[in-house]
């Protein structure tokens, strides 16, 4: 299946990113990694896409790396749509000082606006 | 989240103060009282008993084990109180510092209440939530936030009804905020 993994520089991607390769490689995906733009992010664009570039080199997967400008939703919502991806990954949120589960801005904007199947990772 | 949350200029209440007891709907006696670590089984039990179309967000946990760790976590760091009817829990809120906010020792608490679905629509939440809040501001907390499902309509009234006013809405919940104090 072709993979579509919408990243920023927060820790909680480098947790999707990491479950994203592992499923990758049980199941045979071919899988694209674009990192977003995110404000006050702990890691810069081109930090996160090389810590990308090292773990996805690791697992011996061959995946096309992207740093992309621009509104994160939208942004990955039409690459997904334009280069016929089969499924959109992003991060299933982040945890509250309560433990509730918080979707952001972003995933909000990709559920309700990508054509294609949408995977929150946890 | 590093955006600042907003809250309401002028502090809500006032709010009555644990220990409370009252006469529900149904004519149950319930009594409110604060909870400590030594309560946590019982609450436990209480949400072992929980209806899973009754979680919110992702909480409470399903299964003893990963609610107790919920619990942990909630009774180390936050503060307590449950209804009960005789000696059984049958609802429990809770205010939890928001520690990633925080600006030095004033740091905002972030709130969440469940009853226990046989003791709801009994007006037993409105009575748990007015006296966690009485409660935190005898504890000295200044600021509540909480976040609500916007379909949840009774839970979003409660919350305005007590002096919670929407500070963010970009999301699929609705964000609440209260000053008791400062």
């Amino acid at each position: 299946m072709k993979v579509l993994l919408g990243i920023d520089g927060s820790d909680e991607s480098m947790k999707t990113l990491r479950k994203t390769i592992d499923r990758a490689r049980e199941a045979g995906d071919d899988l694209t990694v674009v990192v977003v733009p995110k404000e006050e992010a702990k890691r810069s664009q081109d930090e996160m896409a090389a810590a990308a570039r090292d773990l996805v080199t690791e697992a011996g997967l061959d995946v096309d790396v992207r740093v992309v400008a621009g509104d994160p939703g939208s942004t990955l919502v039409d690459i997904a749509e334009r280069e016929s991806f089969d499924q959109l990954a992003i991060g299933g949120g982040t945890e509250s000082p309560m433990g509730k589960i918080r979707l952001g801005p972003i995933t909000e904007f990709v559920l309700l606006n990508a054509n294609v199947t949408v995977r929150l990772v946890r | 989240m590093t955006r600042e949350r907003v809250y309401p200029e002028e502090p809500a209440g006032p709010f009555p103060e644990p220990p409370q007891s009252f006469a529900d709907r149904e004519d149950r006696e319930i009594s409110i009282v604060t909870a400590d670590e030594a309560d946590v089984d019982a609450v436990t039990d209480m949400y072992c008993d929980f209806d899973p179309a009754d979680r919110a967000q992702g909480i409470p946990p399903t299964g003893e084990t990963r609610i107790r760790e919920w619990l942990d976590t909630i009774f180390d760091e936050g503060i307590n109180v449950v209804a009960l009817d005789d000696d059984t829990v049958v609802g429990h809120a809770t205010l939890v510092p928001d520690t990633a906010n925080g600006e030095g020792d004033e740091c905002a608490y972030e709130l969440a209440i469940f009853v226990l679905q046989s003791h709801q629509r009994a007006g037993i939440g409105r009575q748990l939530l007015t006296t966690l809040l009485g409660y935190g501001k005898r504890e000295g907390i200044e600021r509540v936030w909480l976040t609500v499902e916007r379909w949840n309509r009774a839970a979003v009234e409660l919350y305005r009804d007590v002096g919670f006013e929407t500070c963010g809405s970009e999301s699929f919940e609705l964000e609440m905020s209260l000053r008791l104090s400062g």
